[in-house]
């Protein structure tokens, strides 16, 4: 080596840029402290914050895989939708099979039914994703337009292919004995099957999260989502990479899709498109391939529908997009800019 | 006469519109460092990128070790050996600098023997381990950039300008790495518009312009002809030092 000296320098970033980039984290406690305020009577606050992250936390369930999508990718799918709708019927259409199951007072029969749903639909809705990646996504790559206009196509056959299977009428299914009912917190009633949604959306986040810092293959998706290129260079097959995402991202539509049905206990063949608008609304908020930003997104726009549902009803019609609109004034990349060589 | 390891003959690539590189025609022998010489536009950084498969030849072949590797995925070239460090140095800043080299080092865990030598040739990737790659500074991340090229033994490593934008001192070190690695009997095949540096570690040497390669021969012939040089690049060896 030289003689030369290199004195090695790290830059040091500023404890109040260190501050601003953490601050997305705490929007959520101060959107929650606000909700306090506004409304005053703590059991009323409690019910609609359970309520407001259980929205979040399904919402973030089908966010999550069509932000990864799009960080390592460049795919916009809006087709993804399909995968939420095709996830609840199928979900639904095994819970009808299991009625013995989801109507027996046991709670482990009603676990295990519900536990059959999700797989059912998750495994559906991962190989429809597989067949959706290589028929119609595959031959788009780089080319946004034509992603959007095919993608946008896949989600119109899909629905008129609920149409075919399961019929144009919605569905409708109770949920499971278990699920039914409150859990009372002094004067607040907080619905069981909200706590059942925040908790496998919370166990989903830290599990994505996990798999992201801690594994190889989070590792090639992180690198992916800034540089798919040198990915490549380095010896890795990012297209199967993107596979496996794509059809993990579907699967997890369907997951979200079955819990949303769940807690509407009403489904329809356009119930993915419809809920594609919060989607859509989430990922941007978040940074386009952030799953942390897409999580507080979620979680942001959860409590604000809910909050401004109780405070003025009239409001929530704008509230999700007065939101993504105020945050896009203050960060126009989204809570955490993903930061792209492409 | 030392065996060719890479070859290139009648390549071509056309990125859109644009046919950039027009019949390239290239020898680069195994062992030593061949360099790429041209001005800002003749097609280098086209050449190296369509050897790595980033973008594909519309015309001509690449053989590699015998072996035609015009028409592989990227991931396969870069199987076959090929290292590549892009002009942009292609650090993954989100990750650290350990993460970075884990991913390079793709055919399972780093040989600890093979990085503590890549320490002792680059301090700052052992002294800045766990950091996070987008915090270092330019020549630092430059350094992580060809560690993690070499992170693994390749036949070939393909570097695209490793000294621009560089302080004179980092780019000494650089020089000085890049000459210990060719002690290994690694190939090089290096694009560098510093002539000088380039001229002080080249063993063979290519000029291109418009491109295609308009000379190539031995480094120290050229670096002997003033009047060769300023025909080829307009420019003297004397003018850079």
């Amino acid at each position: 080596m030289s003689d030369t000296s290199i004195k090695p320098r790290i830059e040091k970033v500023p404890l109040s840029e260190q501050f601003f980039q953490k601050l997305p984290v705490m929007l959520v406690p101060l959107l929650a402290l606000a909700g306090l305020l506004a409304i005053g009577n703590p059991a009323s606050w409690l019910t609609l914050t359970v309520a407001g992250l259980a929205m979040g936390m399904m919402i973030f369930i089908m966010a999550s895989g069509l932000t990864v999508v799009f960080g390592l990718m460049d795919v916009i799918n809006f087709g993804h939708g399909a995968f939420v709708a095709i996830g609840a019927f199928v979900g639904f259409t095994v819970l009808a099979w299991l009625a013995g199951w989801t109507e027996s007072p046991s709670v482990l029969l009603n676990l295990f039914a519900v536990l059959i749903a999700i797989l059912a639909a998750m495994l559906v809705t991962g190989l429809l994703g597989y067949a959706f990646e290589r028929v119609i996504v595959m031959p788009v790559y780089g080319e946004h337009l034509k992603q959007i206009l095919v993608t946008m196509g896949g989600l119109i056959v899909a629905q008129q292919m609920i149409y075919v299977v399961w019929g144009p009428d919605e569905l409708h299914i109770s949920r499971p004995e278990a699920f039914q009912g409150s859990l009372i917190f002094g004067e607040a009633a907080i619905e069981k099957y909200r706590l059942v949604a925040v908790g496998i959306g919370l166990a989903l986040f830290l599990a994505m999260r996990h798999i992201l810092q801690n594994t190889k293959v989070g590792l090639l998706v992180r690198a992916g989502v800034e540089n798919g290129e040198m990915v490549e260079a380095l010896g890795y097959r990012i297209r199967r990479l993107f596979l496996i995402v794509f059809m993990t991202g579907s699967a997890l539509a369907g997951l979200g899709g079955v819990m949303w049905g769940l807690y509407q206990e009403t489904i329809t063949a356009h119930m993915g498109s419809e809920i594609m608008v919060l989607v859509f609304i989430v990922v941007i908020i978040g940074g386009l391939g952030s799953v942390e930003g897409c999580f507080i997104g979620a979680l942001m726009v959860g409590l604000l529908a809910n909050y401004t549902a109780f405070l003025a009803p009239k409001v929530a019609l704008i509230s999700t997009i007065a939101l993504m609109v105020v945050i896009l004034m203050w960060r126009p990349q989204g809570l955490y800019p993903v930061v792209k060589a492409k | 006469m030392p065996d060719t390891l890479l070859s290139l003959s009648g390549v071509h690539t056309h990125i859109g519109p644009y046919h950039i590189l027009q019949g390239v025609d290239l020898l680069v022998p195994e062992g030593g460092v061949t360099v790429l010489l041209g001005r800002n536009g003749a097609g280098k950084t086209t050449t190296l990128r369509t050897i790595m498969g980033l973008w594909t030849a519309s015309q001509g072949d690449i053989r590699f070790v015998d072996h035609v590797i015009t028409k592989l995925a990227t991931p396969e070239i870069s199987r076959r050996g090929i290292a590549f460090v892009p002009e942009d140095m292609g650090i993954f800043t989100d990750l650290t600098v350990a993460e970075n080299m884990m991913l390079a080092a793709s055919n399972g865990p780093i040989d600890e023997k093979r990085l503590s030598w890549i320490t002792d040739l680059f301090p700052p990737i052992g002294t800045f381990w766990k950091s996070s790659a987008g915090t270092l500074s330019g020549g630092q991340k430059q350094m992580l950039s060809v560690a993690r090229a070499i992170i693994e033994p390749r036949r070939l490593i393909l570097i695209d300008e490793p000294t621009k934008g560089l302080a004179p001192a980092i780019i000494k070190s650089m020089t000085d790495a890049l000459k210990e690695l060719k002690e290994t009997d690694t190939t090089i095949l290096l694009v560098e518009q510093n002539f000088a540096m380039a001229s002080s570690i080249g063993d063979t040497v290519a000029v291109m312009d418009d491109g295609r390669i308009i000379h190539s021969g031995d480094m120290q012939e050229l670096v002997e002809d003033t009047a060769l040089q300023e025909k080829l690049m307009g420019l003297t060896l004397e003018v850079h030092q």
